[in-house]
Order: structure tokens, then sequence, then C-alpha cells
């Protein structure tokens, strides 16, 4: 793995020597910075990756299901990934939760700041052991990292983070969908994780609830500082969401688009129907 | 809790009425039976009467012979059901977990399953005689199968998805089986147990009644030599208890088990 050249290749270097530019740039009055200006607010290149993809290929006896993929994703960054179904985005989100391993090509996730690789993944279904109570549900995100009281605090403490601090004790089986997928995202953030991968985790949710978790989701990442790759088959939500949406068609990266609008974006805005608008023709370019 | 005692008093007085009414028909069948018995209708020759049986029951309480008989048969029960339940459990655990032990014996004892295990009772005796040996192998052998086939059941059926959760969140295969997969089979398993004790009483009733020299069925056999009709009803009555007695507390244990189960959780 070449984690640590990657950390070392994206710390800031330090000021040995003053580049041409710097001097220029220093030496200029400031109304003329202009051939200098300053970096456009999400310049990926300047913060840590999170991971990236190398030529990445994954194969199921003949059937190509990603054809080198080349992907930089740096830390803090939402991004969401769209393609139709059996595209080969769920089998992206595998490789990086290490749940499947390419069939060439090199993946390398970075290591959180204590050291440990923290990926997380959130499943379309919540996924919540039926015979646990909630809490005890939740605790299951810090097996091997936290026990006993310390275990269930930070347990408590995020479940009242998605709303859900009075059902600590219920079993999920009286949760409604929206709520137990809310537990679920819980139990995903509890030991805070570096990537947060999720699996069309919205998609089996009735309309207003998929739109409330999406703020909570939002507003979550927002709060904490993980890398979010939302997989999903929705662009009205990738949009919404995303710092950056990536189109997958038949194993390839078809776009790769910026989505460089303020937060918190309002459903149905000009700005991303015209994104919106975009995707769906990379999609069904032809058809168009 | 206190706040609510006179809304529990009530609710506790619902249950008991609710449970109650299981033992109305068979209330009124004692009381046809009875009536039937005085007024001459069922010969005492054909069948004893309940207040006949009442007084056998008392006079062999009394006598210390129908303690020490229900002692022995539940002594035999309860150990053969240990020794039949664990092998099958082992076993059940075994074969769900792993692909090759599951190849290795699966095989072998479905056939054996195919055998009613009744039909091994002339072998029986044959190698163990009448002593304690044959029922503790009859029972041992007719409680294995349905604690066996329901525990591999319940584990092949615990949700592909929470074992690949469980994994995703590094969980330990020790870990894995008792937080995700015993739990899941759990519901299984306790049908298999209620299977099993069905089948315990009934092996040891046919086993005592062919070859013991003493227990309930061996009291049942001696009444019936000296045509002690209502010892013999008796009998039959205790292990219609013992059974009922057997299935109360699975029951009772499966609700501590499975609260969490949608189908024990009381609103």
């Amino acid at each position: 793995m070449s984690v640590i050249a990657l950390d070392q290749q994206t710390k800031p270097a330090r000021p040995v020597k003053e580049t041409a530019e710097a001097r220029a740039l220093r030496e200029t009055p400031p109304g003329q910075w202009f051939p200098y200006a300053a970096p456009k607010p999400r310049d990926h290149d300047n913060r840590d990756i999170a991971f990236s993809f190398r030529g990445v290929s994954r194969k199921f006896g003949d059937k190509t299901v990603l054809d080198n993929i080349d992907l930089d994703v740096p830390a803090g960054q939402f991004i969401a990934v769209i393609g139709k179904s059996g595209c080969g985005k769920s089998t992206l989100l595998r490789l990086l939760t290490g749940l499947d391993k390419p069939t060439s090509g090199t993946l390398t996730v970075n290591k959180g700041l204590e050291g440990e690789n923290r990926t997380r993944i959130m499943f379309q279904e919540p996924r919540l052991l039926p015979w646990a109570r909630i809490a005890r549900n939740v605790e299951v995100g810090l097996t091997g990292i936290a026990k006993g009281t310390e275990a269930r605090e930070k347990s408590l403490a995020i479940l009242s983070e998605v709303g859900l601090a009075d059902r600590a004790e219920e079993w999920p089986s009286v949760l409604s969908g929206g709520q137990r997928q809310r537990v679920a995202l819980a139990r995903a953030l509890v030991a805070h994780p570096y990537i947060l991968a999720l699996d069309e985790p919205l998609g089996a949710l009735d309309a207003l609830t998929r739109i409330e978790m999406q703020h909570l989701l939002e507003s979550i990442w927002q709060q904490q500082t993980f890398t979010a790759v939302l997989v999903t088959h929705d662009v009205a939500e990738a949009v919404a969401l995303a710092d950056r949406v990536i189109v997958i068609d038949h194993g390839r990266i078809a776009l790769d688009l910026d989505i460089p609008l303020e937060r918190p974006r309002r459903h149905g805005s000009p700005e991303l129907a015209r994104l919106e608008g975009k995707i769906l023709d990379t999609l069904f370019g032809e058809h168009h | 809790m206190m706040k609510y005692t006179g809304q529990s008093l009530l609710r506790s007085g619902a249950t008991i009425l609710r449970n109650g009414t299981g033992w109305l028909l068979p209330a009124l069948i004692v009381l046809a039976w009875e009536i039937a018995a005085r007024t001459g209708l069922i010969s005492p020759n054909v069948m004893a009467a309940p207040s006949a049986v009442a007084e056998a029951f008392w006079r062999l309480l009394l006598s210390g012979e129908l303690v020490r008989n229900i002692g022995v048969s539940t002594a035999r029960a309860l150990s053969g059901f240990v020794i039949g339940g664990s092998i099958g459990l082992v076993f059940g655990l075994a074969n769900g977990l792993s692909g090759l032990s599951r190849n290795l014996t699966d095989t072998t004892l479905q056939m054996v399953r195919n055998i009613p295990h009744l039909a091994l009772i002339p072998l029986v005796i044959l190698w163990f005689g009448i002593d304690e040996e044959a029922k503790l192998f009859l029972v041992a052998l007719g409680v294995f199968f349905p604690i066996y086939v329901n525990t591999l059941l319940g584990i092949q059926s615990v949700d592909p998805q929470l074992v690949e959760m469980g994994r995703v969140y590094g969980m330990s295969r020790t870990t894995l089986f008792f937080r995700v997969i015993l739990p899941g089979a759990l519901p299984a398993i306790f049908v298999g147990l209620r299977y099993a004790l069905g089948i315990m009483w009934l092996t040891l009733i046919v086993a005592e009644t062919i070859a013991a020299s003493s227990g309930l069925g061996y009291m049942a056999m001696q009444a019936r030599e000296f045509l002690l009709i209502d010892v013999v009803v008796l009998s039959i009555l205790i292990y219609a208890l013992l059974g009922k007695l057997a299935d109360s507390f699975a029951r009772l244990l499966e609700r501590l088990t499975l609260q969490w189960h949608p189908a024990f959780q009381t609103a």
C-alpha cells in the first residue's frame, strides 16, 4: 500500500524555499493579483486524499463490471456515484469497503487520524439485529473499539444526533422504516468513520422520509469530517447532496461533475435542474 | 410501576381469565364423565369415574408410590432429554456452521432419522435389557432429531445480510456466533425443543410400558394386571399433566429469550 507516500505527498510542504510564484505574489499589490488568484474553494489537490482507485477492474467470469477505473477522492468530500442498475456502482462500493477485491489495479484507502482504517458502510436495508435493543444495535458500530459504559455513552450521544435518544431501549421491530435507517446511520457513524459508504440507503424510504433523511445526512456530514460516498440511482438526490457526481456507465466513469453550489440547497432550484439534466443526458445520451 | 398496580391487577385478572378458558372444556368433560359413571352409563370395568381416579391418586400419594414413580419417570425423561438434546444441538450447530461437517454427517443422520426410533425397542432390549440405559437410549434418540433438524434449519435461515453486516463491523467469529447467528437461530431451536419434549414423553411411556420395573408406565402396567382401572387412568392423566408442564416451561423460556420477536411482544 502506498498510503504513506500519499500522506507525505499531500501534506503542506514546509516553506524551505520561496518559489518564484510566491515571491511574485508577495511583491504584487493586492489589486494586481489576478494571475495568481486564490485557489478555488473546492480545489481537490490541496486536500488529503481519502481513497484512490488506480486502473481498478473487477471481472466476474467473462463479465467486466468495472473497467480500468481511475478515481481520486479528497478527504471530506461528498461524492455521489450514479448509474443504471448493474453498471457496477455497488461493486465499486464493495471494493471500497473491502467486501470484494479488485481483479486488477490498485486501490488505496487512506487511514484515518487514529491510524485505523474506519470505512463504514450503510446498506439499503437497515440490517439491525432484531434481538438487540436500539442502543445495543448502535454499539455494534463500536465492535473492537469501545465497550461497556463508554460504548453506551457514545451510542446514546450519536442516537440523540439522529433524534432517537428516547428510543434507545426499544426493539427495532417497533420502529418505522425511516427510524430504523436512522439507527443504521447512527451505528455507521458512532465510531467516527473516515469514509462512509452509502449503498442506496434511502432507496426503500417513502418520498417525505427520504427528504428528511437527506437533510439529516447533510447536516451530520457538515458537522463531522468524514468522506461520504453515496451510491444512488436518484439523480435529484445526488445533485442535492454531493460536492461531486460520478456517472458510471458500462463499468467506466462516463462523467465526473463538480456541483459547486451553496448549502443548504433548495430542491427544484434551476441550477440543480440544469446539472440534473446534464447527468441524465450522459446516462441516456443517445435517446435525447 | 407502582402507580399502575390497579391496571396491572386488572391485566393479570384478564390473563387468568384468558388462560382459564383453555381449562373450561376439560372441566366440562370431567363433569360429564363423572355423571355418566355415576348413572351407570359407563361400566366401572371400562372406565373409572373421576372421583375414583381422585381416590386412587390420594391412596398412591399417601403410600409414596406415586411420588416415587413420578420421580423415576421424570428423571429418566430429563436425563434422556439432556443427553439427546445436547448431542442434537452440537450436531445442528456444527453442521449449520461448517460445510465440511455437514457433508460428512448429514446424509447419515438423515438416514437414521427415517427409522422410527421405537422400532429399535427389540434391539435395545437385547442390548441393555430393561435397565435404565434402555430408556435413556430411546429417549435420547427420539429427542435428538427434532433438536438437530431445527437447529440446523435455524442456523441456515439466519439472514445472510446480518452476517455480512457483522463482518463489515469487524465482529470476530465468536462474537458473530453469539450476537448474530445463535440469536437468529433461536426461534427455530425452540420449535425443535417443544417437539422434542413431546417425543420425550411419548418415548418414555412406550419404553416403560414394555420394559421397566419402576416408573409411571410400569405403574400403569401393574395396575392393568390387577384390573385397577382407576390407577391406569390416573397414570394417563399424570402423563398429560407432565407433558403440559414441560410445554409451559418451554413457552416460558421462549417468552423470556425471544422478547425481541414481534410475536412475543405484548402491546
